[in-house]
């Protein structure tokens, strides 16, 4: 086991996101550390968790406003980087892997020279090596027969391969953070469970640290270390054992409103949005 | 209330001949809900389309309701099945007010363009009469779905066809949507057929589950199987562990 080292390699203050002079913040004051750790953001559409990651690569549009207390990742400031700086650290510390793997992936490139480019880049290889590389980091993620896949493009593959190919790409440069926007979404269930799996592997044995976002509750809870739960742009719980532990109403209600195979019900629980709402103003 | 024997499709000809749905056989009491699981490919969504008559190269029998149908429907047998997509931005028109898209079945059916019914039709899934003069793109994901949900229920068919009718839509909304076809079921005794990739919507909604693969049933799960997560086929068990991690 590796040694576990206790200073957080993200550590964000009251993060705000405001886009353009909309009146309603995307993300209010939200604060959390990330050690070298698995951490699931969960919340549904419009809660601000694929934001919140954005706003850590620092990939929002020049529009989106944003301000923090505090925003450090290994102890340095990301608000007060120059863009130049920033891409020095992009897909080199810090790396974000996206939903579907069909737009995230250049369609006009083989797939070898896309994870190669990515080791030139970012570990300083000749291109020879850094080919090498590439192909060494495909037989890490399980893909069969590299030397075939690499000559591919994007659209010969499935979906599957596509997000390990990702991964690979991601994960060449060893990253510190990797951030995992809805990773298998777009994945069938059968694959979904070998890509995360992989995914955890080669996260754990970077000993690096890991935000998994998702808006699926259970997925995630088998799977990280904590889960945060946001709701319109603010943190309502961090959980850091089972879901049945959780006390907010939000989260409760999430994990209601999931059919459940083994314990079936009738009907549904559904969510009483007015209460909610009444709840979050008397705290806030 | 829903016979298939041996229902073939086959896209293309000679070397890219592709055979997706190989000689199925299913059946459907009154009231009662199949689900299909299967993964992109298998051929499930082909089925649901062949038995909604969007499919025309099928080979094999349907009965409807005792009756059989072709694959060159008329009216009557049109109206005993109607269809629910996937996406809800994609099947409802940009361009048409929502009481424009309800009235549409009942034109085509050759009824009277009742503005009565597409009020009552609204009224039934909960949505308020003011939504008949919207446009799709001021209703969020959930209120399309429930409209589309509508459209399909305007026509009161015996049979509602579903493909994937929550896969878009967020978890709290989508229990809204389950409950809201839960009930109509009841009060009309509809019979579903219930495609989807997501066991956990399958299990919750459908009394009986066929787990399709490569154009063939491979395993046939009841309730209780479900419950206790029983299965008896390999790859079913294997699609069981992977939606349950």
């Amino acid at each position: 086991m590796h040694d576990r080292d206790a200073s957080p390699i993200l550590s964000i203050r009251d993060l705000n996101v405001r886009f353009g002079r909309n009146a309603i913040a995307a993300i209010s004051d939200v604060s959390f550390d990330i050690g070298r750790e698995r951490v699931g953001i969960v919340g549904e559409s419009g809660s601000g968790k694929s934001t919140t990651g954005r706003a850590i690569m620092r990939l929002l549009p020049p529009k989106a406003g944003v301000t923090a207390k505090k925003m450090a990742f290994c102890g340095e400031e990301i608000l007060g980087k120059t863009e130049r700086q920033m891409n020095r650290l992009r897909g080199k510390e810090m790396a974000l892997i996206m939903q579907d793997p069909r737009y995230s992936l250049n369609p006009v490139l083989p797939i070898g020279k896309q994870i190669a480019e990515s080791a030139r880049l970012h570990l300083g290889l000749k291109s020879k090596e850094a080919l090498k590389a590439a192909r060494d980091m495909l037989v890490r993620v399980r893909i069969s027969d590299p030397d075939r896949v690499m000559g591919q493009y994007p659209h010969q593959i499935s979906g599957g391969m596509g997000q390990r190919v990702m991964i690979a790409m991601m994960l060449i440069a060893r990253p510190k953070l990797v951030i995992a926007d809805e990773p298998t979404s777009a994945l069938d269930v059968s694959v979904r469970k070998d890509v995360l799996l992989l995914l955890d592997e080669l996260v754990r044995e970077n000993n690096s640290g890991l935000i998994l976002i998702s808006h699926d509750i259970r997925m995630v809870a088998s799977f990280c270390d904590r889960i945060i739960v946001m709701y319109r742009g603010r943190i309502v719980e961090e959980l850091t054992s089972s879901l049945d532990k959780a006390q907010h109403s939000y989260t409760r209600a999430l994990i209601a409103a999931m059919p459940d195979a083994r314990h079936p019900v009738r009907r549904l629980a559904v969510m009483d949005r007015q209460a909610l709402d009444n709840f979050g103003e008397r705290v806030a | 209330m829903i016979r298939v024997e041996k229902l073939d499709v086959a896209f293309g000809h000679g070397q890219s001949r592709h055979h997706v749905v190989r000689e199925v056989s299913l059946s459907v009491s009154r009231g009662e809900t199949l689900g299909i699981v299967g993964e992109s490919g298998c051929g499930k969504s082909t089925l649901l389309r062949s038995l909604a008559g969007l499919e025309r190269g099928w080979t094999g029998r349907i009965w409807f309701d005792g009756r059989e149908v072709g694959t060159a429907r008329g009216r009557e047998e049109l109206k005993l099945a109607q269809m629910v997509f996937q996406d809800p931005y994609g099947s409802l028109h940009p361009r048409h007010r929502i009481g424009t898209a309800l009235a549409e079945p009942l034109r085509a059916m050759g009824y009277r363009d009742d503005q009565k019914r597409v009020l009552q039709a609204l009224r039934q899934v909960g949505l308020p009469a003011d939504f008949a003069n919207r446009f799709p793109h001021e209703l969020s994901g959930g209120q399309r779905q429930r409209v589309a949900i509508a459209r399909a229920l305007i026509l009161s068919p015996p049979i509602l066809l579903l493909d994937e009718p929550t896969s878009a839509l967020d978890v709290s909304i989508q229990a809204e949507v389950l409950n809201l076809l839960a009930d109509q079921r009841e009060e009309r005794t509809l019979t579903f057929v219930l495609v989807s990739h997501d066991l956990a919507v399958v299990a919750h909604m459908c009394d009986r589950v066929l787990v399709m693969k490569d154009g063939t049933f491979v395993d046939e799960l009841t309730k209780d199987d479900l419950c206790s997560g029983v299965a008896h086929d390999s790859y079913a068990r294997e699609l069981f562990d992977a939606s349950f991690l």
